[in-house]
């Protein structure tokens, strides 16, 4: 019970902190899904995609 | 479409409507056969059968599908037909291949892309134009911005007018679009035998097969069966519709030199231009398909919480018990 108690008193007893942690939450949630999901496209796609190969022709270009 | 059913087929739909008259007997008949079992549920199902809603929606049904099938196949399902023409003269059905951007997850593979615009440059651009694509698109797919505006430099473009009036040349800028071939659908035409290269923007989406169609186009020219005439500067080749293609067979072994040193044969060259022309018509493929993986995974989520909060919420109702205690008699 402490533990939920515990968390009550953190994120619901004030409605000004409530929000803030919702919107908080959402703009975290948002990022790191983004990052996950970019991850596993990443790694699926591996040696597929534009920043893969850029390198090979960047190179070229600076020579 | 509805006068070659044949006449037996309408007869046989008034029969039909004539046993509707006398259904009553039937429900009687079957619901006697049925009584042992659970009577009530029988009743309640044989009553749903031989509703006159139900035999409307059926109705209703078979004809839109038969109208549906009909109206998308051209033929009616499920009854013969002579054709005095061969499958072959509406073009082969191409074969599905393993394109590398086909599964749910897979983005194209930019290195293709690469080497399939050198194909289009080098042998399609002398005939189609690709009116939809600015050399900017090719910036960050398959060239660098700096590869890019070299290429544009590489082409002279109209521009003006200029303070005193007149048009005047300028080398292409990246926000200028791919030249096309000829100045006009007219020229091309001439050029052609009289066949008009189409723009090949939206070809994959233009033709059924997309990409498929495309590869097997390229790569299927083969001579003409015996007893099939192929006109003065027309093509055999089964995949294309008829049969003669105006457009002759390009891609032959080394036709062009791949700068990642990939072997230009005919099928990898043919493999990666319908790549390329691909990426043309669904430029945004690689961005939905990472969008579609977002959303498959929030609204799947969000669909098992507010299947949970029903049952969670519904779960006092569904559990409860009502008893009933009747009124006790007080007269004894
Ligand atoms: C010599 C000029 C020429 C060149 C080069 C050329 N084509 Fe064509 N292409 C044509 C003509 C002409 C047609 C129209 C054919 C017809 O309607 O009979 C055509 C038609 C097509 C079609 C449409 C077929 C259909 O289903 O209607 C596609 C796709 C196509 N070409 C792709 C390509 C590709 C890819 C390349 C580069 C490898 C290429 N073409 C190079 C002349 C050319």
């Amino acid at each position: 019970m402490a533990l939920s108690t515990a968390f009550y008193n953190t994120f619901f007893k004030r409605n000004s902190v409530y929000v803030t942690s919702i919107f908080a939450g959402a703009f975290a949630f948002g990022i790191g899904f983004d990052v996950a999901v970019s991850n596993v496209w990443d790694n699926w796609n591996r040696g597929k995609q534009w920043k893969d190969i850029r390198h090979k022709y960047q190179e070229a270009d600076s020579e | 479409m509805l006068q070659r059913l044949p006449a037996a087929a309408l007869s046989k739909a008034g029969a039909f409507s004539a046993s509707r008259a006398v259904s009553p007997r039937v429900i009687r008949l079957s619901s006697a056969r049925f009584a042992s079992s659970s009577a009530a549920s029988a009743n309640v199902l044989q009553s749903l059968v031989y509703s006159r809603a139900t035999l409307v929606s059926a109705t209703l049904l078979a004809t839109g599908s038969i109208a549906w099938y009909t109206h998308l196949y051209g033929t009616l399902p499920f009854i013969g037909e002579v054709h005095a023409s061969s499958p072959a003269e509406v073009g082969l059905h191409p074969a599905a291949y393993p394109w590398s951007h086909k599964g749910w997850l897979d983005s194209y593979d930019h290195a293709s892309i690469r080497r399939g615009y050198l194909v289009y440059k080098e042998v399609c651009a002398a005939c189609h134009s690709l009116d939809r694509i600015a050399w900017r698109n090719l910036v960050g797919v398959s060239h660098t911005a700096d590869e890019v505006k070299v290429l544009a430099e590489e082409v002279e473009y109209t521009d003006g007018p200029n303070d005193e009036g007149e048009m005047f040349q300028r080398p292409g800028k990246l926000s200028d679009y791919l030249p096309r071939p000829y100045a006009n659908d007219e020229a091309a035409r001439a050029s052609n035998q009289g066949s008009l290269p189409p723009d090949l923007s939206l070809i994959v989406k233009a033709r059924h097969g997309g990409a498929d169609y495309l590869f097997s186009l390229l790569t299927g020219y083969v001579d003409p069966p015996a007893g099939v005439e192929i006109r003065e500067g027309m093509n055999y080749n089964p995949y294309f519709p008829g049969g003669a293609i105006a457009m002759p067979r390009l891609l032959f072994d080394g036709v062009v030199e791949y700068d990642d040193g990939t072997p230009a044969t005919t099928s990898q060259m043919a493999k990666d231009v319908s790549t390329f022309l691909s990426w043309a018509a669904e430029p945004e493929h690689d961005e939905r398909k990472k969008i579609g993986i977002k959303a498959v995974i929030l609204f799947s989520t969000l669909t098992a919480l507010s299947l949970y909060v029903k049952r969670f919420k519904w779960s006092v109702i569904k559990n409860r018990k009502i008893v009933y205690n009747p009124p006790v008699d007080k007269t004894h």
